[in-house]
């Protein structure tokens, strides 16, 4: 289809996942802008059927569901060759994935191979005529770069929480495409084993609201304070590299440079100095919170809400002020 | 054990890059290896250590690139190789990994080829991948622990709700996260042996790459603008005893960011 922006999604079992919506949503105001249409696709290895209709609802005119037995488990390889045979079967001007650990693995493969220019983790993608332009944040933060991107497809990765997330329509629904995947050859590198970090609450990619704690939170005990209030409003637990590097804290919430990039709604940063290495990850929040009882600590400098005060006063005074809020309703 | 690191030159991470003329402003910019290339390196020469053989790394860049690559031997590397030429100025992260390849063919074979999960510069994270792809071997991304088990490596990954273990057939590439292993402190004795070295540097015709093929020319993207990051508005800070501070703050958690 001429035009088409393909959206490979990502899931988790027969859930379609918010990065998905968001992708679709970036897709839909790009398909308009070039008059083209959405195509979604999912890889896998089957009983993908289930996830065509929140697809569709969400805006994708087309679900390609790309199905193999050799996808069961992931092997960037065989998704590699499936995912070129997606590309050939849909020939879209520009290919969306998530820059997830899966995305951010799987799309340069598929530009090596396919020879095309490859953005990732874009914050914006726009047409200018019928030029691809991405906006990425570069130089940790310190930079925007709007960058045109000259082949045909074009392959970006898109960043969570850049757009907001597509919404569902009960009329719509999607053409389904079944698209049967073959692959020829073992993959070199191969899946064996998927130790999943149990937790009760979202990850901070995932978490419209993220409570963070950092050094200043004083030992890793002290966390049941920001785990309170994350519960509370059923946000994600985050944290700084210094209390990373400690080991209080686990490495998947570091939220940095060096950890996660996120753009929550609502960021509250407890005991955090706001180190530019700490900002690159978290300053596009819409809404960012500071609590440190140093006024000058550069976390200020971006808080929309700052208290000057130590956490272990102003933490559970807030938890307790919230639980009254939400108990009123 | 055969073991190639790709390094990367970059920006000083620590440092404050400014813009201007959408470019950055390199006066009085210091250059530093890309700190997650740091990781590539250590666990190379820890590699070394267990299995014997050698590690070679390998810099495309202008010439100042041979200090970082200098710096980065120093930390118990044998072989460090300058990939440089006028041609190269400009390529993208697909012309680099072609430069690369080429360049790790003519340096002998490989067991291991190590690089960072991204530079820290462009943020772009392809150029290992695109590599592995061009030299038509598997490879790991986001490893953060690593073991090898005869012709085959076992490594721990980051990857969303948890750690995905992989086995990778060898030869491949694998790239570092910051995780994967604390970098040592060069020793004095191979800072010394360092200053002795010297670098070769290889260009477009010791490589057999047209020059037509890569450099800015070919490049499939381009920069139209680099401007510095919008400020955010300047924030509130709430005012009065604890207290109030907070009964402010839960409003406004209500009221304007409505979460509540
Ligand atoms: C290459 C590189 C990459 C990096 N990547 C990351 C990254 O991904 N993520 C990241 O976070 N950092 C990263 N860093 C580290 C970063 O530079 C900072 O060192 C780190 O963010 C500091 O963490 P912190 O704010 O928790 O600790 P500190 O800087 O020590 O700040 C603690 C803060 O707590 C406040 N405080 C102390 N006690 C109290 C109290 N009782 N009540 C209230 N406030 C209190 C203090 O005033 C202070 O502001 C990176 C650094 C480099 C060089
Ligand atoms: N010019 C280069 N010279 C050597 N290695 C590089 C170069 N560019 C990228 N790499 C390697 O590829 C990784 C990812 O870089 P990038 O794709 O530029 O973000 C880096 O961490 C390096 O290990």
């Amino acid at each position: 289809m001429a035009n088409s922006i393909l959206v490979i999604a990502e899931y988790r079992g027969d859930n379609v996942k918010r990065i998905t919506f968001e992708m679709l949503q970036a897709g839909r105001q790009l398909a308009t802008a070039l008059g083209g249409s959405v195509v979604a696709a999912a890889l896998g290895s089957g009983g993908l059927a289930g996830l065509a209709g929140p697809l569709g609802q969400a805006g994708a005119e087309e679900v390609i569901l790309a199905e193999s037995p050799d996808l069961a488990d992931y092997a960037v390889e065989s998704y590699t060759d499936a995912l070129q045979q997606v590309i050939d079967a849909a020939n879209p001007s520009v290919v969306i994935l998530a820059a997830s650990p899966r995305g951010r693995d799987l799309s340069p493969r598929i530009a090596a191979r396919l020879g095309v220019a490859l953005a990732s983790d874009v914050t914006a993608i726009e047409a200018s005529g019928s030029q691809i332009v991405v906006t990425r944040p570069v130089f940790s933060g310190n930079a925007i770069a709007s960058v045109a991107l000259e082949t045909t497809p074009t392959i970006v990765t898109l960043r969570a929480g850049s757009y907001p997330p597509a919404q569902a329509e009960a009329g719509r629904a999607a053409k389904v495409t079944r698209l049967p995947i073959n692959i020829e050859y073992a993959p070199g590198a191969r899946a064996v084993e998927f130790k999943e970090v149990k937790s009760e609450r979202p990850d901070v990619t995932e978490a419209s609201i993220v409570v963070a704690g950092g050094r200043g939170m004083g030992a890793p005990e002290h966390f049941d304070k920001i785990e309170e209030l994350a519960d509370l409003l059923g946000a994600a637990v985050g944290a700084s590299r210094a209390v990373v590097d400690a080991g209080w804290r686990p490495y998947g919430e570091q939220v940095g440079q060096t950890g996660k990039t996120i753009s929550p709604k609502l960021y509250i940063a407890c005991g955090i100095s706001g180190a530019i290495q700490h900002l690159v990850g978290m300053k596009t929040s819409k809404y960012i919170v500071a609590i440190n009882k140093d006024p000058e600590a550069p976390i200020f400098k971006v808080a929309d809400y700052g208290i000057v005060g130590d956490v272990f006063t102003v933490l559970p005074l807030l938890t307790a002020e919230v639980k009254k809020a939400k108990t009123q309703g | 054990m055969n073991i190639i690191v790709l390094v990367k030159s970059v920006p000083d991470p620590a440092a404050k890059v400014g813009v201007r003329d959408n470019k950055i402003v390199e006066d009085g910019l210091a250059w530093e290896a890309n700190p997650y290339d740091e990781n590539a390196v250590e666990e190379a020469i820890r590699l070394k250590e267990k299995y014997g053989g050698k590690v070679t790394l390998i810099t495309l860049g202008p010439k100042r690139a041979e200090e970082t690559l200098k710096k980065m031997l120093a930390l118990g590397a044998d072989e460090g190789i300058l990939v440089s030429d006028p041609a190269f100025e400009g390529s993208d992260e697909l012309a680099t990994a072609r430069i690369l390849a080429a360049a790790i063919e003519k340096a002998g074979g490989y067991d291991v080829i190590w690089a960072g999960w991204t530079g820290v510069d462009w943020n772009q994270g392809i150029v290992a991948q695109a590599v592995a792809e061009y030299l038509g071997v598997p490879h790991v991304s986001f490893v953060t622990k690593f073991e090898v088990n005869g012709q085959t490596a076992r490594c721990e990954t980051e990857v969303e709700g948890g750690r995905e273990i992989i086995e990778v057939d060898l030869p491949a590439v694998l790239t570092a996260m910051q995780t994967l292993n604390e970098v040592r402190y060069a020793s004095l004795k191979n800072i010394m042996a360092v200053k002795r070295k010297t670098i070769p540097t290889w260009g477009a015709a010791d490589l057999g790459i047209n020059p037509a093929e890569v450099g800015k020319g070919a490049a499939h993207h381009h920069l139209m603008k680099l401007i510095p990051p919008p400020e955010r508005a300047a924030g509130r800070v709430l005012k009065g005893a604890p207290e109030e501070t907070v009964q402010e703050l839960v409003r406004a958690l209500r009221e304007e960011v409505k979460v509540l």
